[in-house]
């Protein structure tokens, strides 16, 4: 191939050619012919450059520099400033106009008003580079730990920062791991729960997806405190993506002797195994997953014992979500101040949450724990489509609630949404607006949980088909009054008797509807109508009317 | 790769790492940074991604370096490409196979930034 | 370290099979293997909604139903799907090449409706692309 000293090229778009581009390259040529240096520039003639309205166009590679509007009187100063001096020529050069009146990134009003301490990383480097994630200080907060800590201080750490499980129901991870690095056990597990499955969330996807050392270098400084030398990772089947990336990220750090043996030079080794689920939501309960890891069927077990202290085959185990591990490294790299300084007294740091329904701008927020739900839902999601009205959020997915308009200034903490009837749950946020049928919502999170409900208990098994069975019944126009008070016994009585998390939490999307919205309820027992508009009374009087028509015939 | 074995090395491959970002940006004279999430997948990135690459291979433009990236979180803008050029990073959102075509010959190409699709520059 | 999970044997069994399920064989073959009754692999098996005991497509196509897609109609797009397909949810094509499920949550709620088709994902779906993309599937499979 031969190499040639400049690259100079046309644009040889029909417009270009219009605009009188051709005249221009027969003079350029002439130019590099007088000067002798036609081996020395290569004129290339490319298809349309797309800037049609500054054409003629010429760009000179390497420097990259586009002369704009030339023409044939101008290759002689180009050829002898340009070519021969190296001194592009500035009056023909295209100036870059009105760029600088772009927003930064993060002044757009969807990032302003983040704080982003877990998804640092996600979207800014190549997750399949661990070399782009050291640079960003990948895995110094493990080397601090390792070298300069006694487990003991990085229990502590953790328990000063006042991180709390992300996974949903908020307990404080240093109280955990200390249960468990008190326990008197040769073999010790970490497991990182990333079996994400609440409808509407996906955050700990995006994070193994952007960012997966984060999540290594946590279960990492995880084991080095409580003294595990083994962690598993337990994927949903549902995220192959994330599989893929997890895969090349643990292999990359085995590679780079960050995971492994003598860790740092150090008496750590650590061991890492990824493992896949296969579509049961019931195993993002702790205890089901450890079973499920066992290679059993996806059921709970009674607690206690708790895994901490006898979990993953017998031995004490703990058991963190994708975002708590994601918190660690800088929780250890920057000190626990550094953390208290984001969110509430009682929960510190950030929350990521993903806002989706009818909202303007849907995605991944994180905003430091305690942010109202007014500020994600207006300032950083731009509110609710034109001509419609907010009318409720609801959090925690199948375990969670809706929230109403009265309540939309309360911070989002794990303190404030249980006394609203709902929870944190994992993450999930879907807005509704007046389009929304909230008998249907409730209906539909129930099927959810009947469908997933294990079977094993018989509160969760049998009392939310009932239950389903009474929402549907009233969703058809078929409700009878005393159906409300028997579906608050029903949610109460399960609330109070079922097994695992999912059972107990199963009946809070009816309740809490219920509690705010009990007048649409009446309005589709009584008045027989949807105000919504989305429950289909008359599609019942149509079949109605084929299946007697069936039996008549 | 090279073990790390001890601290002070995790720390010189870190400085030799947040060099070796700097100096690749300014080797290949653009890096063009698509968000590969599943979201951004789902959204159509797979399709921009070839797009760019086959408008690169058709212009002969050797000098920019792709690189896969995850969520942003800006879900909504999604397909999200950067352009980073001249030590300044452009975002687009909503991008098509058309619209990467374009943003390959105006921006990458020819350092024109296709100011009506920019979101924000990072 | 501990032996591969059942899981993960039940994976790499039924990712070989032409047809994406446990046949009785495999399972009665795999309980010898692993030392575990067969009773308690056919229980596993039958737990998890990504193992299928019967028979099915080449590829699995699986519907979000979360309430995000719920909200944007992607009732309406399954309905296409059977329409197309002309099968209702958990069964196979004629030919055998689409098998119809249902997801709980796919974790694509910004760009609902969604589905995945193998693994890849799609979002933003419109009734009027759906026979294109399976159609895309289709010949992408031939190659």
């Amino acid at each position: 191939m031969k190499i040639y000293r400049i690259h100079a090229l046309i644009c040889a778009g029909a417009q270009c050619i219009a605009a009188g581009g051709n005249g221009f390259e027969e003079a350029l040529k002439n130019e590099l012919k007088k000067h002798n240096i036609e081996e020395e520039v290569s004129v290339v003639e490319t298809g349309c450059m797309g800037a049609c309205q500054l054409g003629p166009l010429l760009v000179v590679y390497p420097e990259g520099i586009m002369y704009t509007n030339v023409e044939a009187k101008d290759a002689k100063e180009i050829v002898e400033e340009h070519f021969l001096k190296g001194r592009p020529v500035k009056r023909l050069m295209w100036k870059k106009e009105g760029e600088e009146e772009f927003p930064e990134l993060k002044d757009i009003p969807f990032f302003a008003k983040q704080t982003k301490i877990v998804l640092r990383n996600c979207g800014l480097i190549n997750p399949e580079d661990i070399n782009e994630y050291i640079a960003r200080d990948g895995y110094k907060a493990l080397a601090k730990a390792v070298a300069e800590m006694e487990p003991k201080d990085v229990i502590d750490v953790v328990k000063e920062s006042g991180l709390r499980g992300r996974g949903g129901a908020g307990f404080p991870t240093g109280l955990k791991w200390s249960f468990a690095a008190n326990q008197d056990s040769e073999e010790k597990y970490i497991i990182c729960n990333a079996d994400e499955g609440d409808p509407g969330a996906y955050m700990d996807r995006s994070i193994l997806e952007g960012d997966p050392h984060s999540v290594i270098e946590g279960m990492m400084i995880t084991g080095y405190a409580i003294g595990s030398s083994v962690g598993y990772i337990y994927v949903r089947a549902e995220y192959p993506l994330a599989v893929r990336r997890l895969k090349m990220a643990i292999k990359q750090a085995k590679q780079a002797g960050l995971l492994g043996k003598n860790i740092f030079g150090t008496n750590f080794s650590f061991d890492m195994v990824l493992m896949m689920g296969a579509g049961a939501f019931v195993c993002g309960e702790e205890t089901a997953l450890i079973n499920s890891i066992e290679g059993k069927r996806g059921e709970p077990r009674k607690k206690p014992p708790f895994p901490a202290i006898s979990g993953l085959f017998g031995k004490p185990t703990i058991i963190n979500n994708v975002e708590t591990l994601a918190n660690l490294p800088v929780i250890v790299d920057k000190g626990a101040k550094f953390f208290k300084q984001f969110g509430t007294e009682k929960s510190p740091g950030t929350k990521v949450f993903a806002l989706a329904g009818n909202v303007n701008i849907s995605g991944l927020v994180e905003v430091p724990m305690g942010t109202s739900l007014r500020k994600i839902v207006f300032d950083i999601g731009g509110g609710i489509p034109e001509g419609h009205t907010f009318k409720g959020a609801l959090t925690g997915g199948p375990s969670g609630g809706v929230i109403p308009m009265e309540f939309i200034d309360t911070p989002v903490d794990y303190e404030s949404l249980p006394d609203l009837g709902t929870i944190m749950g994992s993450g999930g946020l879907i807005i509704m607006d007046e389009r929304s049928c909230m008998v249907d919502v409730a209906k539909f999170f129930l099927k959810f949980t009947v469908d997933e409900s294990c079977g094993k208990c018989v509160p969760c098994r049998e009392g939310t088909r009932q239950m389903l069975k009474i929402l549907e019944r009233i969703t058809l126009g078929r409700g009878r009054e005393e159906d409300i008070d028997r579906l608050e016994k029903m949610g109460e009585l399960i609330k109070l008797t079922a097994l695992c998390g999912l059972g107990q939490t199963a009946p809070n999307p009816v309740l809490s509807t219920l509690k705010y919205f009990k007048e649409e309820y009446l309005a589709h027992i009584i008045d027989k109508k949807c105000p919504a508009g989305v429950c289909q009374f008359s599609a019942l009087k149509e079949g109605r009317k084929k299946h007697e028509a069936k039996i008549a015939h | 790769m090279e073990k790390i074995k001890s601290i002070e090395e995790l720390r010189k491959l870190r400085e030799h790492a947040r060099k070796s970002l700097q100096v690749r940006s300014g080797e290949a004279k653009v890096k063009i940074m698509v968000s590969m999430g599943t979201v951004g997948i789902a959204a159509g990135a797979r399709d921009v991604l070839m797009a760019i690459i086959s408008e690169l291979e058709k212009r002969q433009f050797h000098d920019a370096q792709i690189v896969e990236r995850g969520s942003l979180g800006l879900d909504n803008e999604e397909p999200v490409v950067a352009v980073e050029r001249d030590n300044k990073t452009v975002f687009y959102g909503k991008v098509t196979a058309e619209m990467a075509r374009e943003i390959v010959a105006q921006h990458v190409i020819n350092g024109q930034i296709v100011s009506e699709w920019v979101i924000a520059k990072g | 370290m501990k032996q591969k999970s059942l899981i993960d044997v039940l994976h790499d069994t039924q990712e070989e099979e032409e047809k994406n399920y446990l046949s009785r064989n495999k399972m009665i073959e795999i309980a010898k293997t692993t030392k575990i009754s067969e009773t308690k692999v056919y229980g596993v098996s039958t737990f998890y909604t990504m193992f299928s005991v019967y028979p099915r497509g080449k590829h699995i196509i699986r519907v979000c139903r979360n309430l995000s897609c719920h909200l944007s109609d992607a009732e309406k797009i399954a309905e296409k799907l059977k329409e197309i397909l002309n099968v209702d949810f958990g069964e196979t094509t004629e030919d055998g090449e689409f098998t119809l499920e249902e997801s709980s949550c796919l974790g694509m709620c910004s760009v609902s409706p969604a589905m995945t088709i193998d693994d890849e994902p799609f979002g933003n779906l419109v009734v009027e692309n759906i026979s294109e993309i399976l159609l895309k599937v289709k010949e992408g499979s031939k190659k």
